[in-house]
């Protein structure tokens, strides 16, 4: 049977990812941000999954606000970098598990959760991000394959955070009852704090940060009772991204070991946060 | 009567935000492909009248008037896109939208960011 075995949650603010495409890593700007990652890097790479699911939004590239999802999952073979208007990002192209998908959508479908089904998809920065915090370095191919799980958290009303927790949950179960024995990583992304637009463009809430990245371990349930005014007004208006954390945390078991994590302002507009947990089992 | 909530400073793009920046959003988003940007910056003025923007939306974009664009609906991710093809940086926009410029933004950032409340 498929079991998870970690879960990452970071920020996937694009200019990561440009800072790794274009060589400033070392920058003073960036280096405190990557020295951060290290450890956590070296401990992911001794423990490649089969298959990560990672919880991400996009941003005006593969969607457009025609049709909005609140919640979806890619069932395709194959996903390319998405052109976000700039040139795509000189990584891989990413694989998908196709079976494994079909299987979270009906097991997730049988619970419930009323998943939209991606086909064709681009993935942004969103996604790819993630993918270079975890293996910065893929070569021609990354270390395994992904299934995208997409969150609207650009438009109100989103999920509630409880609703995003109980997803992850339901998430967790549906892996399990994989009947092959895949290791499976989720990754929750987005946040942490920030806020591009109007005027308290700029904030950081360092305070409310320090007490999501404890309690997203000891205490989801208070990240989920959260309300998405709370969110917003704490985090900023794009700091609710965070709700997609609780799903990857919903889907790891209640015994977890905290293995490493990070945490720095700024990377661009926003406070980046970084935290690795391994699943412990059930 | 909108449940949206308000939060002072801060846009919360909704579902009525969203119809309301309809067509200035499809704009900024078509902007993602090569031959749209070479469209719009051949004729700004008939690129945004094809795209049926209004006529406060066409003169915010024709203008850069990043702050009234957000307050006619438009979302930051979109409105980015048209930000990029001038150039201008998140960082630039971050210091439109609050008065300031954008190395004093880009310091406040580095100085541990805005803080409310």
């Amino acid at each position: 049977m498929a079991e998870v075995i970690w879960g990452l949650a970071t920020s996937h603010v694009p200019s990561i990812g440009a800072a790794m495409d274009h060589g400033k890593t070392a920058d003073p700007y960036w280096n405190p941000l990557f020295d951060g990652y290290a450890p956590a890097r070296a401990w992911m790479a001794r423990h490649t999954p089969d298959v990560a699911v990672i919880v991400y939004n996009d941003h005006a590239n593969a969607l457009d606000l025609t049709v909005t999802p609140t919640f979806g999952i890619g069932t395709a073979a194959s996903y390319q970098v998405a052109d976000e208007g700039w040139g795509s990002r000189p990584v891989p192209a990413v694989t998908g598990a196709p079976a494994f998908s079909d299987h979270l959508v009906g097991s997730l479908i049988d619970d419930s959760f009323d998943i939209t089904v991606y086909q064709d998809l681009d993935v942004d920065h969103g996604l790819t991000v993630p993918l270079s915090v975890y293996c910065p370095d893929p070569g021609e191919s990354w270390p395994c394959a992904v299934v995208p799980l997409l969150v609207n958290v650009i438009q109100y009303p989103q999920p509630t955070a409880a609703r995003c927790l109980a997803l992850g949950h339901a998430l967790g179960a549906a892996i399990r009852s994989f009947p092959e024995d895949l290791k499976v990583a989720v990754f929750g992304t987005g946040g942490m704090s920030h806020q591009l637009a109007g005027e308290r463009a700029g904030l950081i809430n360092q305070e409310f940060d320090r007490m999501f990245l404890d309690a997203i371990e000891h205490d989801p349930e208070k990240l989920a009772s959260l309300t998405r005014e709370e969110y917003i007004r704490e985090a900023g208006s794009e700091g609710i991204e965070l709700i997609m954390w609780l799903v990857m945390r919903g889907a790891l078991g209640p015994r977890i070991r905290r293995v490493y994590e990070t945490y720095h302002v700024p990377a661009s507009n926003t406070a980046a946060g970084m935290v690795l947990f391994e699943n412990l089992g059930r | 009567m909108s449940t949206t909530p308000q939060v002072p400073g801060t846009y919360v793009f909704d579902t009525a935000e969203s119809r309301r920046g309809r067509a200035l959003n499809r704009l900024c988003g078509s902007l993602k492909h090569a031959e749209n940007r070479a469209g719009f910056q051949a004729d700004e003025g008939a690129y945004c009248d094809a795209y049926g923007l209004t006529a406060e939306q066409r003169e915010a974009v024709l203008t850069r008037d990043w702050n009234r664009m957000m307050e006619l609906g438009g979302s930051i991710f979109y409105v980015f896109k048209l930000a990029m093809l001038d150039q201008r940086s998140m960082q630039y926009l971050g210091g439109v939208f609050t008065g300031m410029t954008t190395e004093e933004f880009t310091e406040a950032l580095r100085a541990g960011g805005r803080s409310f409340g």
